[in-house]
Formats: C-alpha cells, sequence, structure tokens
C-alpha cells in the first residue's frame, strides 16, 4: 500500500513526470553520439540500453537521497517515525516507488532511441529481459532505501544522492565497458547492483545467460537492505537525540 | 497508574556560531518539567511561543530523546519502549503540513490507517465515520493542495483518530484557524474526553484552555510556573484588580517604575492596534491608577480602566515574572 501511494505521489507532478520523459533524450542522445563510431546494430542496441539503465538509476539516485528531506519539508518524517509500524516497512516502500519510477525514464529512453536514432530492439529473451528489469528495479530500491536510512540523521544530507548519480553511469559499465576502466575501480563495480543489473539487461536482450548476473544484482540489493536495517535504529535512535526529524 | 508521567524532563539543544571559529552553546529548552495526567483526563499545557511546550510533546511521544528525566505513557517508558509507547497514541499538530498534499484526503487517512495498523477489514468504516466526525464527507476524494488551512487541520484531526488510541497529543491544534473552524475543532476535542480518552493540549490561548481542560499547567522558558485547575489559577488573581491603561508609546523604564509601586502584582505591554496597552495586576485593595499614570512621563494616554482579573491575566502575570 505504501509502494502504491507513494508511486501515486511521485506520478501525479507533471513537472517530475515532463522531466522523466524529457531527460532521457538527453542520455539516450549522448549514448548514441558515442556509439555511432561504432558498427553495427548491436552497439547502437548496447549504448540504447545503457542509456536507459543510466535514466533509471538517475531517478533512483537523485530521489532517494531527497527523500527523507522531502518527508521533512512535508511535515510527514515526524508522523511517519511515530507511526507504531516499523520505519523500515515504511520507507522500503518509498524507494521502491521512486524505483519504480525509474521505469518511465526506461522506457522513454528506448523509445527515443527507436524513433529518433532507428534502433530496433530486438530481444532475445523476452521473459528474462522483463524479469531483468524487475530486479534491477527492486535492487535500485534496496541500494535508494540505504542511501535514505543513512540521509535520516542529517537534514543536508540529500545533496549526496546527487553525488553518487554520475559516477555510478561510469563504475556501473552503463556506457563504457567495464575492462576499459583502471583495475582498482573493478571492485567497486562489482559491489554494486547496477553492475550486476545492467549486466543482466544486455544479456537477457542480446541472447546471453542473464540469470546470474540477475541473482548477484538480486543479491546485493538484499544486501543492501539488511545494511540499512542493520544501521536503521541507530540512526534514529541519533535523528532523535539531535532533534533532526523536523525542519526545525 | 497514570495515564501519562513526565519526571524532570529535561531537553538541551546545541547550536553552533561562526564557520572558521565554531562555537558550541547549549540551549535549555526543557528544564525539569514534571506532571502526571490521569486517564480521561484533558490537560492543558498552556504558554507562549518558545516555552517548551512542542519539545515536550514531542519528548512524550519519542519524536525526541530528553537530556535527562524519564517519562512513560500509559506505563511505557519513551525512551525505551518507544513502539509499545506508538502504538497507543494518536498525535495532531497545528498548520497545513503534515499531510501528503498529492493525494486525496481519503488516500490520506488509507496510507495513515495502513501503518497505524487498523485492519483492512475496519479502515472502510473507520475513516468513513471519522471523515463525518469532521465534517469532510463530500470533500474526501479532493487532493488535499485544495485543502483549506481549516480542512488540512481536520484531516490532522481525523488522522490522529485512525487507530482509536487511548492517549492523545494535540500541539496547538487551532493555530491560525478562523474563529468558526477553531470553534469547531474545540467541540471536537472536548468528545474525546467524553470518549474515555486522555488528552494532553498544548496552546498559548488561556481561553481555549479554560474553556477545555480539566487541568492546566503553565510552561514558561522550559520550566512549569504554575499547575491546577482554572478554578485554582483564578484563585490567585481573584482578589486583585487590573488597570489597564492605553498609551501611545510607552515610555523606556516605565515598566520598571510602576513594578516597583506598592501593591503591584505583575506588569505588562502588550501592542493592541496603534496604541500599547499597560496592563497592571495589583492587589485589590490598592487604588494605584494615578500612581501609575505618574510613572508614564507626561506619554500620549488613551482609555484608562480598571476592571477584575481574568484567568489570562493570571497566564500574562505568570509568565512576566518568569
Amino acid at each position: 500500500m505504501g509502494w502504491l501511494f507513494h508511486f501515486k505521489m511521485i506520478s501525479r507532478s507533471a513537472f517530475e513526470g515532463f522531466g522523466n520523459v524529457i531527460y532521457p533524450l538527453f542520455f539516450a542522445t549522448v549514448a548514441f553520439f558515442v556509439f555511432q563510431a561504432g558498427n553495427g546494430p548491436r552497439t547502437l542496441l548496447y549504448a540504447s540500453l545503457g542509456s536507459a539503465v543510466m535514466g533509471m538509476w538517475s531517478s533512483v539516485s537523485t530521489t532517494a537521497g531527497g527523500a527523507m528531506q522531502r518527508e521533512r519539508w512535508w511535515g510527514t518524517l515526524e508522523l511517519l517515525v511515530a507511526a507504531p509500524r516499523h520505519f523500515a516497512l515504511i520507507l522500503l516502500p518509498v524507494t521502491l516507488g521512486m524505483a519504480t519510477i525509474g521505469l518511465y525514464s526506461f522506457a522513454a529512453t528506448l523509445l527515443w532511441g527507436r524513433f529518433l536514432f532507428g534502433v530496433h530492439l530486438s530481444i532475445v529473451h523476452p521473459v528474462l529481459f522483463g524479469l531483468s528489469i524487475v530486479g534491477t528495479v527492486l535492487s535500485f530500491g534496496g541500494l535508494g532505501f540505504l542511501f535514505a536510512v543513512s540521509f535520516v540523521r542529517f537534514r543536508a544530507a540529500w545533496v549526496l544522492g546527487n553525488l553518487f548519480e554520475y559516477p555510478v553511469w561510469l563504475i556501473g559499465g552503463f556506457l563504457v565497458p567495464l575492462f576499459l576502466l583502471p583495475d582498482w575501480v573493478r571492485p567497486i563495480s562489482w559491489a554494486l547492483a547496477p553492475t550486476w543489473g545492467m549486466n543482466a539487461i544486455r544479456e537477457a536482450a542480446l541472447g546471453g545467460s542473464p540469470l546470474p548476473d540477475l541473482l548477484l544484482c538480486l543479491g546485493l540489493g538484499a544486501l543492501y537492505v539488511a545494511l540499512g536495517l542493520a544501521v536503521l535504529e541507530r540512526v534514529l535512535s541519533a535523528a532523535r537525540k539531535r532533534g533532526a526529524l523536523s525542519l526545525s | 497508574m497514570a495515564a501519562i508521567e513526565a519526571e524532570a524532563l529535561h531537553r538541551t539543544y546545541k547550536t553552533h556560531t561562526g564557520t572558521l571559529r565554531r562555537k558550541t552553546k547549549e540551549i535549555e529548552a526543557v528544564r525539569g518539567v514534571s506532571f502526571a495526567i490521569e486517564p480521561g483526563e484533558l490537560f492543558g499545557l498552556l504558554g507562549p511561543n518558545g516555552a517548551g511546550k512542542t519539545t515536550t510533546i514531542k519528548m512524550l511521544i519519542t519524536l525526541l530523546l530528553p537530556t535527562a528525566g524519564t517519562a512513560r505513557v500509559l506505563g511505557f517508558d519513551v525512551v525505551k519502549d518507544p513502539y509499545e509507547v506508538r502504538k497507543r497514541i494518536g498525535y495532531v499538530f497545528g498548520g497545513e503540513r503534515g499531510v501528503y498534499e498529492r493525494l486525496s484526503g481519503y488516500d490520506n487517512l488509507r496510507y495513515f490507517a495502513e501503518l497505524y495498523g487498523v485492519p483492512p477489514k475496519e479502515q472502510k468504516r473507520r475513516i468513513e465515520e471519522l471523515l463525518e466526525l469532521v465534517g469532510l464527507r463530500g470533500r474526501e476524494h479532493e487532493r488535499a493542495e485544495g485543502y483549506s488551512r481549516g480542512m488540512k487541520q481536520r484531516l490532522h484531526v481525523a488522522r490522529g483518530l485512525l487507530h482509536d488510541p487511548k492517549v492523545l497529543f494535540l500541539d496547538e491544534p487551532t493555530i491560525g484557524l478562523d474563529p468558526v473552524g477553531a470553534r469547531e475543532v474545540r467541540a471536537t476535542i472536548a468528545s474525546l474526553t467524553e470518549a474515555g480518552k486522555t488528552v494532553l493540549l498544548t496552546t498559548h490561548y488561556m481561553f481555549e484552555a479554560d474553556a477545555l481542560c480539566d487541568r492546566i499547567a503553565v510552561i514558561s522558558q522550559g520550566s512549569i510556573v504554575a499547575e491546577g485547575t482554572p478554578q485554582d489559577l483564578k484563585r490567585g488573581v481573584a482578589e486583585g484588580a487590573v488597570v489597564e491603561v492605553e498609551v501611545y508609546g510607552v515610555p523606556g523604564g516605565t515598566v520598571e517604575r510602576v513594578r516597583e509601586l506598592g501593591g503591584v502584582l505583575a506588569v505588562s505591554v502588550e501592542e493592541r492596534e496603534q496604541a500599547q496597552v499597560l496592563v497592571v495586576q495589583t492587589e485589590s485593595e490598592a487604588e494605584l491608577t494615578h500612581a501609575i499614570l505618574g510613572c508614564l512621563n507626561g506619554a500620549d494616554v488613551g482609555r484608562v480602566s480598571r476592571r477584575e482579573p481574568t484567568l489570562e491575566d493570571a497566564y500574562v502575570g505568570l509568565v512576566a515574572e518568569s
């Protein structure tokens, strides 16, 4: 129910909805100009999928980071904390709602690619493709949960959500294959669920084997949730001690 | 067992000043507040802005940790058992914030009904009852962003009652409402104790506390300066008198000069439209009107009146002298 209401709220904003449709145009354009130098439809499809996940990630990283601050502005954060339900059960649907909105961006990017750059999306394993997208959304929600938990304590921490947006585009392998990145970056990439979600989506589309990547993606997403749960009570206690649940 | 018990509650905030050389300053928002509220009682916490009312209530509803002292709600410690406390309380605060504006009033209540653990089978019936109680029936499917302030306030009250809590905390629930809207909310509040609920109400409107509360505690600068029934507090000023002098610009030092006159109990200055009003509480047998006018050093004086003190005078006197 919480997921539904937060999804409803976010999708009712004309400005946010407009942004989620137009912003992907820029993702798609950057990706296609970079990859157009390559040859073959697979390269462009690779770029199309990468830029689609870029849009999905941007949707989550910026909104999850600001989720707690938005609740503070609305005056509802205190009401959520004061509710008898465990705060994790309240927060997780919020971040899942935000991750679901990322699907708009994903779909919009693929459509821009189809109509502007003529990228035909032929998916070899459509069911696994769909499952990979859902799995990626869930793991993004889990990572958003970890961000949001970390940001409850500090009123201004929401800006850090923006900080994570661009680095993950690179080290998640959305645009640039991981083998091109320095060796020391790869362990960081491997620890990020978006990396494995991206791989699963590409493998499903291009005819590979997405299941191992999908399982890793979901596993990491669950790990993020577990980490968030482990620190949540301590973070809430610190916020209550410092009086950080309200704007003043 | 008292429904709400606070023992020597303290809450201190740290603030920082300066950028390069940061200095830490401690502010004591609540200093040793203690009271006990019996089941079914409507208790008022009355004080001016910044007195510590909201901070006290937030400690009791588990949103703030006390710096010192203890508090229990229905026997559960607010620090050690926050989830047990939260299951049994409702919290309503004044103002326009605290609603999800992009959702309808009905969806707001549905969401919070989920959070408060109202069984799904009962949610619809309960929401409709509350919409009827607070007078929002017919407007419930409109988005909350289109609601007036009074409607949002009534939505808050409905939200606070969703899970039928035994204890309700109302933090200035009528602030910013027009007189008609405020009267409707007060009528709703009065009906709550008739239904057996325990209510802690914070307000800075004396007449509201006088009309609604079984007992009142006056809080000023973080401490309770008086406690009792409205009749007890009135008795404290019943034998006195109040002299009001309308002045166009109270000269400096007037309050101190008047305070030094024999028979003066309390002095305050109120801003009323174009003039200021010097309000002096005196012992009843003292006739001090001429002496008070003499302290004004030739300032322009309008109306001068002498009357019996009200509960509001008792409150103003307590706050001014604390």
